[in-house]
């Protein structure tokens, strides 16, 4: 058996390995070294060492869309998993028609970010019109209206996870906890929250990168207007890149700073999630 | 032990086979076009011509056998597209540069064209872009104008009216006058059945270099007539500034919108208003001939005015006229490719098809010396020749020096705060002037 694994195995990883080297490990490889580099196109590259780290540090632009970016994934991951579990709550209860409001809650994921992000710049412009504004007025607008399209797009989504986490609530736990005479809402907060907590840390971590990773929704709703104040960081690495001669390299560089961010915070909420989890 | 060998075997050239018949699909692209004759791949920048283009590109294929691609970046991505295209094994053959500045940034990617056909039939050899050591880099394939598009009947309508500010349209020559005509129109629009004096000065970034670009050049133009400056100065003044407020202040305040909407408004929109009669003024150019025409503007009404900013001398000058477009050729291509290149070129500029989808099709007027048969008859191209008989001297193209797109956009979104209320005019001019020296330093220093 495990010589014939020895022998077999590589035929069946094989594949899978080298897609995932072309797929992924080349081009992560490429673009960090890239950042340490000047280039205008990716196959001629020259060498600079840290300068496109130092030039990004006194970018304030970039500075600005750090903090922008981090709010913004503060404010989504509180208002889509709070709304998320409320729905998930009220649909696991027995009634007609639950199965179609599942379908109509979940449906908005369906539709690409850059359509839906079109879709709702009309109707926000439309109601905004009523005061002779538009939703690149002011940043704050962008802001909102960024919210109010991520919440929209994943409540759905989210909603689904929670359901089959609910679902799988024991209810003799419920009613033992009825039987003790709990209120609906101790029963909720000591019994319903811990059993479901490890959807909670697979919610909270897909909301909280996706906050962060947000680009086509941006690009169509305010593509940064005005004056780049509403630019979140993956479309501020965009512009970097591709809207500025000469700074391929800071744009690489801001890259590979928004990955390790990214990463800090994913590992970092996980452990704390998990470490809810594990305490029950 | 034979039998399973050969099921190894059996088995190892199945994943090859595999894995190579997907990594041949990822560069099909590449394979099937490598023909020893070459062919062409023309990145166009101008989104107005997209299909023209490929209609030349298909006649110029049908006649000859050599393929000719036609891409057009969406308005306002050509440098993206044009990044990420050259980074694919199949590049472009022929692209676009907007002037020195875009030049520098390509400089190591294009070829030599001192040899080609397009350089031998320039006009003026003077205009072509040229390299440190001489050689020929970059050469403009058309040559247009802007000024304030506007629409004859309306402004006739005005004149009739019996407290209009001039009686004849030849009496606008200078920016007070201008101003008090687009006044009056904008106080008289219910009368003239309009919407607004001028269209909307949209920011969308289809729009807004309208602004950033093309008027902010006028103000360029005056200070380095002034200051006598040639090529491309480290730093500049602010002294014609006031001038750049007045007619932009004049753009948002006698419009069919509120300033506070501009930032989300197009440049259809713009298109929409002005060939649809709601406004009479409408600043773009010549290119802009097969967006406005055709619908309740009849092409006798359509007419240039140049731009007007209260500068001393300004009633002498005309429209102003120039290139930001320049053929280059990637030096990258294969020897095939770029004689491919230089062999459609040639022909686009002396077959008799090529020349009439230029100048009638698509309406340019070129730098070469073989149109002399082909005149435009776009109303805009004749209103700047009339300019020139009369006299009147060209505005130069100056934003070719401008020293990145960065300092454009800077300028852009300081304009649009401005317009909307939310920022100072003293933004703009920090973004004008101080932006320049920092922008240029970043580029040069």
């Amino acid at each position: 058996m495990k010589k014939s694994l020895a022998r077999w195995g590589w035929l069946f990883t094989g594949p899978t390995v080298a897609a995932f080297i072309i797929g992924f490990i080349v081009p992560f490889v490429l673009g960090v070294y890239l950042s340490f580099t000047e280039f205008r196109t990716v196959t001629r590259s020259t060498w600079v060492g840290l300068d496109n780290y130092a030039k990004l540090f006194g970018d304030e632009v970039f500075l600005h869309s750090l903090w922008y970016t981090a709010a913004f994934a503060l404010v989504t991951t509180v208002l889509i998993n709070v709304f998320a579990f409320a729905i998930a709550y009220m649909l696991v209860k027995n009634f007609r028609g639950k199965n179609i409001f599942r379908s109509v809650f979940f449906m908005p994921n369906l539709i690409g970010g850059i359509v839906l992000g079109y879709i709702w710049l009309l109707l926000l412009n439309g109601v905004l019109g009523m005061w002779a504004r538009s939703i690149t007025y002011d940043a704050t607008y962008g802001f909102w209206g960024m919210v109010i399209l991520m919440c929209w797009q994943q409540i759905g989504y989210m909603m689904v996870i929670y359901i089959a986490g609910l679902q799988s609530v024991p209810t003799e736990l419920i009613e033992a906890a009825e039987m003790d005479g709990a209120s609906k809402s101790r029963t909720l907060r000591s019994v319903i929250i811990p059993l479901v907590m490890p959807s909670i840390t697979v919610c909270t971590f897909l909301t909280i990168t996706n906050g962060f990773k947000m680009f086509d929704q941006n690009l169509a709703l305010t593509n940064g207007a005005p004056s780049r104040l509403s630019e979140l960081l993956a479309l501020n690495i965009f512009n970097t890149f591709y809207g500025r001669t000469g700074f391929e390299g800071v744009g690489q560089a801001k890259a590979v700073i928004f990955l390790i961010i990214v990463a800090v915070i994913a590992l970092v909420q996980n452990r704390f999630a998990r470490s809810k989890e594990a305490a029950l | 032990m034979n039998k399973r060998r050969m099921a190894t075997a059996i088995a190892a050239g199945m994943t090859v086979a595999a894995l190579t018949g997907a990594l041949a699909g990822c560069s099909n692209g590449d394979s099937t076009g490598s023909d020893a004759e070459g062919k062409v791949y023309y990145l166009n920048f101008k989104p107005e011509q997209a299909e023209d283009w490929v209609a030349l590109a298909a006649e110029y294929t049908e006649e000859t056998g050599v393929q000719v691609d036609v891409q057009t970046a969406a308005s306002g991505t050509y440098e993206t597209t044009l990044k990420s295209e050259m980074a694919k094994s199949n590049a472009p053959t022929l692209f676009q540069v907007n002037g020195p500045v875009g030049l520098a940034n390509w400089k190591d990617y294009v070829a030599d064209l001192s040899d080609t056909a397009i350089y031998e039939h320039l006009n003026d050899q003077s205009v072509a872009l040229t390299g440190d050591d001489g050689e020929v880099l970059a050469i403009p394939y058309v040559q247009e104008t802007y000024g304030i598009i506007y629409n004859k009947a309306i402004v006739n309508a005005y004149l009739e009216l019996d407290d209009a500010a001039v009686s004849s349209i030849d009496e606008i020559n200078n920016f007070d006058t201008f101003s008090a005509v687009v006044e009056g129109i904008q106080a008289h629009k219910a009368d003239l059945g309009i919407e607004g004096a001028f269209t909307s000065a949209g920011f969308d970034s289809s729009s807004d270099w309208r602004f950033k670009t093309h008027l902010a050049n006028i103000p360029l133009y005056w200070q380095f007539k002034a200051d006598g400056v040639t090529g491309q100065p480290a730093e500049i003044n602010d002294s014609y500034l006031d001038g750049y407020q007045a007619i932009f202040d004049l753009y948002i305040n006698n419009a069919t919108v509120e300033p506070s909407t501009l930032s989300g408004k197009t440049i259809e929109d713009a298109n929409s208003e002005f060939a649809l009669g709601k406004a009479a003024f409408y600043q773009n150019g010549t290119w802009a001939y097969g967006d406005v025409s055709g619908q309740a503007v009849a092409d006798e009404d359509l007419g240039m005015l140049p731009i007007y900013i209260g500068a001393d001398g300004e009633e002498n000058s005309g429209l102003a006229t120039g290139s930001e477009n320049y053929w280059v050729i990637n030096n990258e291509s294969s020897e095939a490719d770029q004689e491919a290149t230089k062999d459609f070129l040639e022909w686009v500029i002396t077959s008799d098809t090529g020349r009439d989808s230029l100048a009638n099709t698509m309406g340019f007027v070129t730098p070469f010396d073989t149109f002399a048969d082909y005149l435009p008859s776009n109303p805009l191209v004749l209103a700047d020749a009339e300019y020139t008989a009369a006299g009147k001297t060209a505005v130069t193209w100056n934003f070719t020096v401008m020293p990145s797109e960065e300092w454009k956009n800077g300028v852009g979104q300081a304009l649009l705060q401005y317009a909307q209320g939310t920022g100072e005019w003293d933004a703009v001019e920090t973004a004008f002037v101080d932006g320049w020296a920092s922008e240029y330093q970043l580029a040069n220093g």
